[in-house]
């Protein structure tokens, strides 16, 4: 891992058109490497957050900047909270799409379309359309759409919030290891603190109205993770920040 | 909670038998059972044909007046499915354009509206001024046939998911790979509704027309000869006729429901079997 900084994002503000402020002097360094959590009540703006890098959505204030060349930018990968999949066509053309919008053939894009379904596990459901898959495999599908250019920066939106608790699980360890073996930076949105916890190096804790950054935790636990760092420590203190943190930003916003 | 065991092969016959007879058996018995009531009434109240045929007589009518019949109901035929053929490209045209500039839409939708909201049997007599009669007829079954495929694409194109429509803006998508890849296959399932009720309507439009326009000789269609054997007090051929019409018109619902069953069997809601 690296400390080199991707993406900074300096003195963000975003403010809807309908007058909601959801984002103020929001500063974030994302280093090339981490696996960074948003972590936040919802509506405080860490989606708001993720689009903004995404360039889904343009910030009313401030800047984003790219650092290492514009790679990371045009290759980035995305997963939404719902697996987003086209519901009328198969596993294998949705994983397709990302590249054959780029203008690269099906024989062209085969061995690649192959290669992350694998990396996900769903070869085997290649020809299967989304409607006859579970969630957890919709979610691995949508997972294996966003891995197909390569990404340097892979952005989640609560990917695996409307999972059942085992699938989330074992979603989580096949996420970690899908980063170590890909070398990715990971920035990951979530409202549990558990699964910020297990997953991250550094925790962004977010309050909201307006959204912003109210604590960075680093959990400095070795990967690979597994179950024995679930019964550790070091993750019992690191769930008690988090969550001491989330609850502060909390009624400080009661307050308000 | 009793475990559920795999049904054995008798089960399997016997829900397979049931599954029949409720919705195969069931409602062909039904009808055929009020046919055979038309035709006892028809008999034991002695009621003259001219008056109220009896199923028979509108079946051996119907044999022995079939190269007339069968001439008219290619007329109709022809019409109503032009008429539906150019509301479905005009319809699906045009709500590619509305989607695709918002001005168009906000200069000719109220077009649209007008010509649907206004009876079509008010507008036949004026297009007949206008237009030759076949003409006019299939005007009439496209005006009717063409706002339901137009309202229902431009529905479709714009329901799109709101998260698909980031992920294509993220790839960089076009706005015409945008319209192919994700606009139109997500507006499928709208546009067959559309053409479901299209058809019906075509059906309806080019026989409410061809009754306006009254014509005769070569362009007569089904329409035409109902009105005819009324005049000629041939009431087994005005019921011959109906028949024919009522036909087509199941014929082209069953057909589209069919295409909907083919080309969204595997993907949309309306057309999965549920799970049980």
């Amino acid at each position: 891992m690296t400390d080199a900084p991707l993406v900074q994002l300096k003195n963000i503000g975003k403010e809807f058109a309908n007058g909601v402020v959801a984002l103020e002097e929001l500063n974030l360094t994302i280093h090339a490497g981490e696996f960074l959590s948003l972590l936040g009540p919802s509506g405080c703006g860490k989606s708001t957050a993720l689009r903004l890098i995404a360039d889904l959505s343009t910030p009313t204030q401030g800047q984003i900047e790219w650092h290492q060349g514009h790679d990371a930018r045009q290759t980035l990968g995305f997963v939404f909270q719902d697996s987003t999949l086209m519901p009328w066509t198969s596993v294998y053309n949705n994983v397709w799409l990302p590249l054959r919008l780029a203008g690269v053939s099906r024989s062209q894009a085969d061995y690649r379309i192959h290669e992350v379904l694998d990396l996900v596990g769903l070869r085997a459901f290649e020809s299967a359309y989304p409607g006859e898959l579970s969630g957890g495999m919709k979610m691995r599908a949508s997972i294996a759409r966003a891995l197909i250019q390569r990404p340097q920066l892979l952005l989640m939106d609560e990917p695996f919030a409307a999972l059942d608790e085992i699938t989330r699980l074992k979603l989580n360890n096949d996420l970690l290891q899908l980063k170590a073996e890909l070398a990715m930076t990971i920035v990951f949105v979530t409202h549990s603190v558990y699964e910020s916890v297990y997953l991250s190096n550094r925790i962004a804790v977010f309050t909201s109205r307006p959204g912003r950054i109210v604590r960075l935790i680093d959990i400095d636990a070795p990967y690979p993770r597994d179950l024995s760092f679930r019964h550790s420590e070091l993750y019992a203190k690191s769930c008690q920040d988090a969550s001491e943190a989330l609850q502060s930003a909390m009624s400080e916003q009661d307050h308000l | 909670m009793a475990r559920a065991t795999p049904p054995s092969r008798a089960q399997r016959f016997y829900a397979l038998a049931r599954d029949w007879l409720i919705h195969s058996a069931l409602p062909l018995l039904v009808f055929l059972a009020s046919l055979a009531v038309w035709e006892g009434l028809v008999w034991v109240k002695s009621i003259p044909p001219y008056l109220l045929p009896a199923p028979s007589r509108i079946a051996t009518t119907l044999i022995a007046d079939w190269d007339t019949l069968s001439a008219s109901l290619y007329v109709t035929l022809r019409i109503t499915f032009a008429a539906l053929f150019a509301a479905m490209f005009g319809g699906v045209g045009l709500a590619i354009v509305f989607t695709q500039w918002k001005w168009a839409e906000r200069s000719f939708f109220p077009f649209a509206v007008i010509l649907q909201v206004t009876p079509i049997v008010a507008i036949a007599p004026l297009l007949l001024v206008y237009l030759d009669s076949t003409l006019a007829v299939l005007t009439c079954a496209f005006l009717v046939a063409f706002f339901p495929i137009l309202s229902n694409t431009a529905l479709g194109l714009a329901s799109a998911d709101r998260h698909l429509v980031d992920l294509f803006q993220l790839y960089r998508a076009s706005r015409w790979q945008q319209l192919i890849w994700l606009r139109l296959p997500a507006a499928l399932p709208y546009f067959l509704g559309g053409l479901r009720i299209g058809g019906g309507l075509a059906l309806i439009g080019a026989i409410v027309a061809e009754i306006a326009a009254g014509s005769a000789g070569q362009g007569a269609g089904l329409a035409f000869r109902i009105v005819e054997s009324g005049y000629r007090l041939n009431i087994p051929r005005m019921f011959a006729a109906l028949v024919l019409i009522s036909i087509t018109g199941i014929l082209i619902f069953l057909f589209f429901t069919l295409l909907s069953h083919l080309l969204l069997g595997r993907w949309h809601e309306s057309a999965r079997k549920t799970e049980s």
